[in-house]
């Protein structure tokens, strides 16, 4: 049954208090979303009544726990049309990306071999190829954007070569809110050869994704960033990649047979799950996941859509405001990032916590982004699937008295 | 729509250094330079610094920042320029001190300007903003005492 979103904020307990003395008006969602009833109590069933360590004792705790935790891995399987053992559970975004360029990326690429990757990357999905290209000797590609702040899909078709063996993109722009074309970008991809991995931290939650349709090799996501625990996160590999893969940490759990000398690893995906993983947050990303469900994707989409038109065009009406990435439409998520004339974002997100308000402001961990949009930081409102006409009105309302207040 | 606690943190000098920052450029006399960012917001600030006979004879900042860190490098420069280097250093662990867990410290009143950033204590999101100037120009001197 769909539930009525208006009511899904009530769901939330945090959102229920007051923040220098007004309701809390969260719109920092990229960076972290908050945590339904159910996942709060999801994790406090699991320490309290099914806490053990998984995949070890042969007692009924033991074989509950990991049953558990192996259902998730369905689940987040079955949330994002894959099979279980193509599921890596990780400690979030960064980590997978990270296990992908070191464990996958760091053994196809030789010398002289290109990565392409974009300029509208977090850094972390920046970061690790860059290193990678350092240590094996291949080079760096960024595709640029457009006028209108996409990805410029002509400059990267005359990237693509035969030496292209990786391209790295993310799904959704955490800075312009870019929604890249995914399928479009695989396959041209694919068409000269190269490995595709897709960046999904500010995609899953928002839209359905499905990797059969998507295609692409690798993708990564954070559970936090989807109503989840944090410590969490997803990596998909497509099977015959994974299995190819190599694991970036060792040690118990991972492994079939140790011997002095040498060491059988298991199958993926336990050859990559080193040690003793976050159990109850594993548990909890089911909660959240179970939750988006419960909502439905129709209502999610529909809601976060007129919020975020709201907020496009009630910023927009504010003289000064310059906002950052595509127009309001198709190729937009759930964020507007903009700036106030003659206010600096510290300045202005000071004024919108007074108001209750809580954005982003800053770099947003895209340096190479904002030196390539001319600013040093930025103001983000970013929404989730609690977020309502009144929360967009109020961001509105604070940035119309902050431009009052500083007299710009 | 009451604002009414926001301005304990831009008080009107503080608006007026930040909207017209004194000693704003780049030394073309600086023996030292230090270039300093914010990681977590990305505010730089490019300090340049002209030390002779063991004083500050001279000094500039450059660079980007929110009001609070352009007023505390503006209210920093004003004070510090011609002191002693010793006294500097003091005025330096005064401030930090102030901003960092005791905005009532001994000497505060002594930082010209610059003593009316202990509000910013109640923003504790800000006190980075104000401390980044000072810690450049502290960076700045220790790296000329090891170049002695
Ligand atoms: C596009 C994008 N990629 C990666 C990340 C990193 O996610 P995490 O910090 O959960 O590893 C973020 C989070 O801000 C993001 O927005």
């Amino acid at each position: 049954m769909v539930k009525d979103i208006a009511t899904a904020r009530n769901d939330f307990p945090i959102l229920s208090q007051q923040i220098n003395g007004q309701p809390l008006t969260y719109l920092d969602n990229a960076a972290t979303t908050q945590k339904p009833r159910s996942v709060i109590d999801a994790l406090t069933h699991y320490y309290e009544f099914d806490n053990a360590n998984i995949h070890r004792g042969v007692y009924t705790l033991a074989e509950r726990a990991t049953e558990q935790y192996e259902q998730v891995r369905q689940q987040v399987a079955d949330f994002i049309h894959a099979d279980r053992d193509e599921i890596v559970f990780t400690r979030g975004t960064t980590t997978s990306l990270n296990w992908i360029a070191l464990g996958f990326g760091a053994q196809v690429l030789q010398p002289g071999d290109d990565i392409i990757i974009t300029v509208m990357e977090h850094h972390s999905n920046l970061v690790p190829w860059q290193q990678v290209a350092l240590q094996t000797g291949a080079n760096l590609r960024y595709v640029e954007l457009t006028a209108d702040g996409e990805l410029d899909l002509a400059q990267y078709r005359q990237l693509l070569s035969k030496k292209t063996k990786i391209v790295a993109f993310t799904h959704v722009s955490n800075v312009l809110g870019t929604i890249n074309p995914v399928q479009l970008m695989t396959q041209l991809a694919h068409e000269v050869g190269a490995y595709v991995v897709v960046d999904g931290a500010q995609a899953v939650g928002h839209f359905p994704v499905d990797m059969t349709s998507l295609d692409c090799d690798f993708y990564a996501f954070s559970g936090h960033k989807v109503y989840g625990p944090t410590g969490v996160g997803v990596l998909y590999g497509k099977r015959e990649w994974l299995k190819k893969m190599n694991p970036v940490e060792f040690g118990g759990e991972m492994i079939n047979l140790v011997q002095r000398e040498i060491t059988d690893f298991k199958a993926a995906p336990e050859k990559f799950e080193a040690g003793t993983m976050p159990i109850a947050q594993v548990i909890g990303l089911g909660a959240a996941l179970t939750y988006i469900q419960k909502i439905g994707w129709s209502t999610i989409e529909t809601q976060e859509r007129r919020v975020t038109a709201a907020a496009y065009q009630l910023l927009k009406e504010i003289p000064g405001v310059e906002i950052y990435g595509p127009e309001m439409g198709p190729h937009r998520s759930a964020l507007v990032t903009f700036n106030l004339k003659g206010v600096h974002p510290h300045d202005l997100a000071t004024v919108l916590d007074t108001q209750g308000v809580a954005v982003r402001a800053g770099h947003h961990c895209a340096q190479p982004l904002m030196q390539t949009l001319g600013v040093s930081a930025t103001t983000r409102a970013s929404f989730g699937l609690y977020n309502q006409l009144s929360d967009v009105k109020r961001l509105a309302a604070a940035v119309r008295a902050a431009k009052e207040f500083f007299q710009v | 729509m009451n604002l009414g606690h926001l301005s304990d943190l831009y008080r009107q000098l503080i608006l007026d250094h930040a909207q017209h920052p004194h000693h704003r450029g780049q030394l073309a006399t600086a023996n030292q330079t230090v270039n300093l960012n914010n990681p977590t917001c990305g505010d730089v600030i490019e300090l340049s610094v002209e030390l002779k006979n063991d004083r500050v004879a001279d000094i500039a900042f450059n660079g980007d920042g929110c009001s609070i860190s352009q007023a505390s490098a503006s209210m920093m420069t004003d004070l510090v320029k011609g002191q002693p280097i010793a006294q500097v250093r003091a005025e330096i662990a005064t401030f930090l001190e102030m901003l960092m867990n005791d905005p009532e410290v001994e000497g505060a009143d002594e930082l010209g300007d610059a003593a009316i950033l202990a509000t910013v204590v109640k923003f504790p999101a800000r006190i980075k903003c104000a401390t980044l100037a000072w810690k450049a120009l502290e960076q700045a001197l220790g790296e000329a005492q090891q170049h002695e």
